[in-house]
């Protein structure tokens, strides 16, 4: 088993869709001959030569719109937004044509696309730059949305998305792309909608998914000397989601807290919130609780922005608080 | 055309009894822009369309039936009335969509071209849309990217001097659309859209130079709706008089002059219109008595896998 990068296990999945499949092309802001803004692409012009690997213009609602025009008619094309925070001046083309595109023609286009790039918050590079949108895209039916947390993930959830006759919103998360983890040599996909139990526990259930992941599993580490044992959800995918596996575990444990990067105000941890209260409702001990980033723009700040962001201590101390 | 005037008079009665919902907006006046540009391209050639689409999708051989039938949001309907008036679809025939964005479908457009260039075939995609669009960033970065890749693509501004209530001169800061092309460096053409075979000779010469593979054309055909901008506008924005001189220049009128100076005599004509009148009241009578969707098709459709 190889240890990856998160960035080289993004790569590696898609150098293998791109040599088995003719139709799929890469598209975006640098990914050629740059190498790729953050060199997930990093090789792939070369390999591919440029009538795959296609350098743009800045213009991010333009070649969104090739993309889907291009699936309408049978590529499958993977489009880079070089942060998912220029995905906003592309938001027309992903949700009024790429998520009904299938639906308001009564199934005759099914579209074969994944938008792809970097996400979420941190990095003091302030408010335009440091923003967790899975909750903006997964509000809407048509589209999948996916959030890989480590490099094994990373790697099985993007062949399944680039396979997937779907519009797939695949978010990556800016600060893990150097993290390391094993991959395994073998080819393998990972299905979308399956989560994964990423740390067994008896006494709560922590839902997460992407980054916020790293912050639920310290948290978990402090708290096991504190004699809790928390259980670790991770979602993976929140469109298709798991839900199943959240109950199994809130059943098992009869406290859940969300932890999540983004705002809270109509995040998607108020979905699961809503979604286990309704469904697991006998099971509970506790109400639902959520750890997400502060209601505020991000701040450029050192402190204010640790502030802002939720971390493994916040995670820990409303562990404790509900347990009290 | 005449099928095309015929059977949006149809909808618009329908429209007024309540058969038809939503927005309904009328090409009537428009008719040789569509009929004159599809009649250059060949069957696996691709057309994009806006929400004013039911012009275009008769222009290109779709049958009455299924198009009256989404009206009536039945599932008889080209879109199975999941789409509506403004999004027809039909895959087999090439005809990409009725899309309701303003401009949105410019690259969408740029993006099928671009896929025919991508599998090297030699299809052409062209794409209408109204002169209110040439204001919205999709269309600069549509013909930007179509113009840097010369991609085989016709985009045709049906400049009907009016984006809703908004006159011409009030939103174009050039008012001549395709003067436009100057600033990417494609070619151009600006014509009348009254004189259906002058739009398809045009129309034609664009194609053959997308085909080719010599990139875009931006094409700017005058025209004027006779309607107001949908079913629900009264078009109290411009004048009596100036929708006097265009129907005076109706395109149907003149193309009826032109097929009697060729020979055809007047009783053939009716009889040819009496026909079409025949066909758009099976049409009606059709949409009216399919069925409506199936209550479980509500979730279909959503995701591919969901037939
Ligand atoms: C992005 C967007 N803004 C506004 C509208 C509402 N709207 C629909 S059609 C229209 C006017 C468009 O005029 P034009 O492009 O000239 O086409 P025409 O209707 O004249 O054929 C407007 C404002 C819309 N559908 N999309």
């Amino acid at each position: 088993m190889a240890i990856l990068t998160y960035r080289e296990a993004l790569n590696r999945a898609m150098v293998e869709e791109m040599e088995k499949d003719p139709l799929i092309y890469l598209m975006g802001e640098e990914v050629g001959h740059y190498q790729g803004a953050y060199k997930v692409s990093q090789g792939m012009l070369d390999k591919f030569g440029e009538e795959r690997v296609i350098d743009t213009p800045i213009s991010e609602n333009g070649f969104a719109g090739i993309g889907v025009g291009s699936a309408m008619v049978g590529l499958r094309p993977i489009i880079e937004f070089m942060t998912w925070n220029f995905s906003l001046v592309a938001i027309d083309q992903i949700i009024n044509s790429a998520a009904k595109m299938n639906y308001m023609s009564g199934g005759q286009f099914p579209m074969p696309i994944v938008f792809r790039g970097a996400g979420g918050a941190g990095g003091r590079l302030g408010a335009q730059h440091s923003q967790a949108f899975e909750s903006w895209y997964a509000h809407c039916p048509g589209l999948k949305v996916v959030c890989p947390a480590t490099p094994k993930d990373a790697y099985g959830l993007l062949k399944s998305s680039i396979r997937d006759n779907n519009p797939t919103i695949f978010i990556e998360s800016e600060v893990l792309y150097g993290s390391k983890g094993e991959v395994p040599d073998d080819e393998y996909t990972i299905p979308l909608g399956l989560g994964e139990i990423k740390r067994k526990g008896t006494d709560i259930t922590l839902v997460t998914w992407s980054r916020a992941l790293s912050f639920a599993l310290e948290a978990a580490e402090i708290l096991e000397k504190e004699g809790i044992s928390v259980e670790i959800v991770d979602l993976r995918s929140l469109r298709p989601l798991d839900e199943n596996l959240i109950y199994e575990s809130v059943k098992k444990t009869n406290r859940a807290v969300v932890v999540e990067e983004g705002w809270p105000v109509a995040g998607f941890g108020a979905q699961i919130s809503h979604l286990i209260q309704k469904n697991a409702f006998s099971y509970l001990d506790h109400p639902v609780e959520r750890v997400t980033q502060m209601d505020v723009p991000m701040s450029y700040a050192a402190n204010l922005e640790r502030m802002s962001l939720p971390n493994a201590n916040r995670v820990a101390d409303t562990i404790r608080e509900m347990l009290r | 055309m005449v099928l095309i005037r015929k059977f949006e008079e149809a909808a618009a009665k329908a429209y007024s009894v309540g058969k038809i919902g939503g927005f309904l907006h009328l090409y009537i006046g428009q008719e040789a822009v569509g009929v004159g540009s599809i009649a250059a391209l060949t069957p696996h050639d691709y057309i994009v369309s806006t929400y004013r689409d039911h012009g275009h999708a008769l222009a290109r051989g779709l049958h009455p039936n299924p198009l009256m039938a989404e009206l009536f949001g039945k599932a008889t309907g080209i879109s199975k009335g999941n789409g509506g008036s403004m999004h027809f679809f039909d895959k087999n025939a090439h005809f990409m969509g009725g899309h309701g964005i303003v401009g949105g479908h410019i690259s969408l457009a740029a993006g099928i071209a671009f896929a025919s260039k991508y599998k090297k075939e030699d299809s052409v995609t062209i794409c209408f849309f109204g002169e209110g669009a040439a204001n919205i960033g999709s269309f600069h970065e549509g013909l930007n990217l179509a113009a840097i890749w010369k991609l085989p693509v016709v985009f045709i501004c049906e400049n009907n001097h009016y984006a809703m209530g908004t006159p011409e001169y009030r939103a174009l800061a050039v008012k001549d659309v395709s003067v436009r092309a100057y600033a990417y460096d494609i070619a151009r053409d600006h014509i009348e859209g009254d004189e259906v075979r002058k739009v398809r000779d045009h129309v034609k010469v664009a194609v053959d130079r997308a085909r080719r593979g010599e990139g875009p054309t931006l094409i700017e055909v005058s025209t004027y709706r006779f309607r107001g901008h949908s079913m629900s506008d009264p078009a109290k924005y411009r004048t009596k008089e100036e929708l006097e001189a265009y129907k005076k220049k109706d395109p149907l009128m003149r193309a009826r002059h032109e097929l009697e100076l060729g020979g055809l005599k007047p009783e053939e004509l009716d009889q040819m219109e009496l026909d079409i009148q025949t066909q758009i009241d099976d049409a009606y009578a059709f949409a009216e008595s399919s069925p409506e969707p199936p209550l479980s098709q509500l979730h279909k459709y959503v995701y591919a896998e969901d037939k």
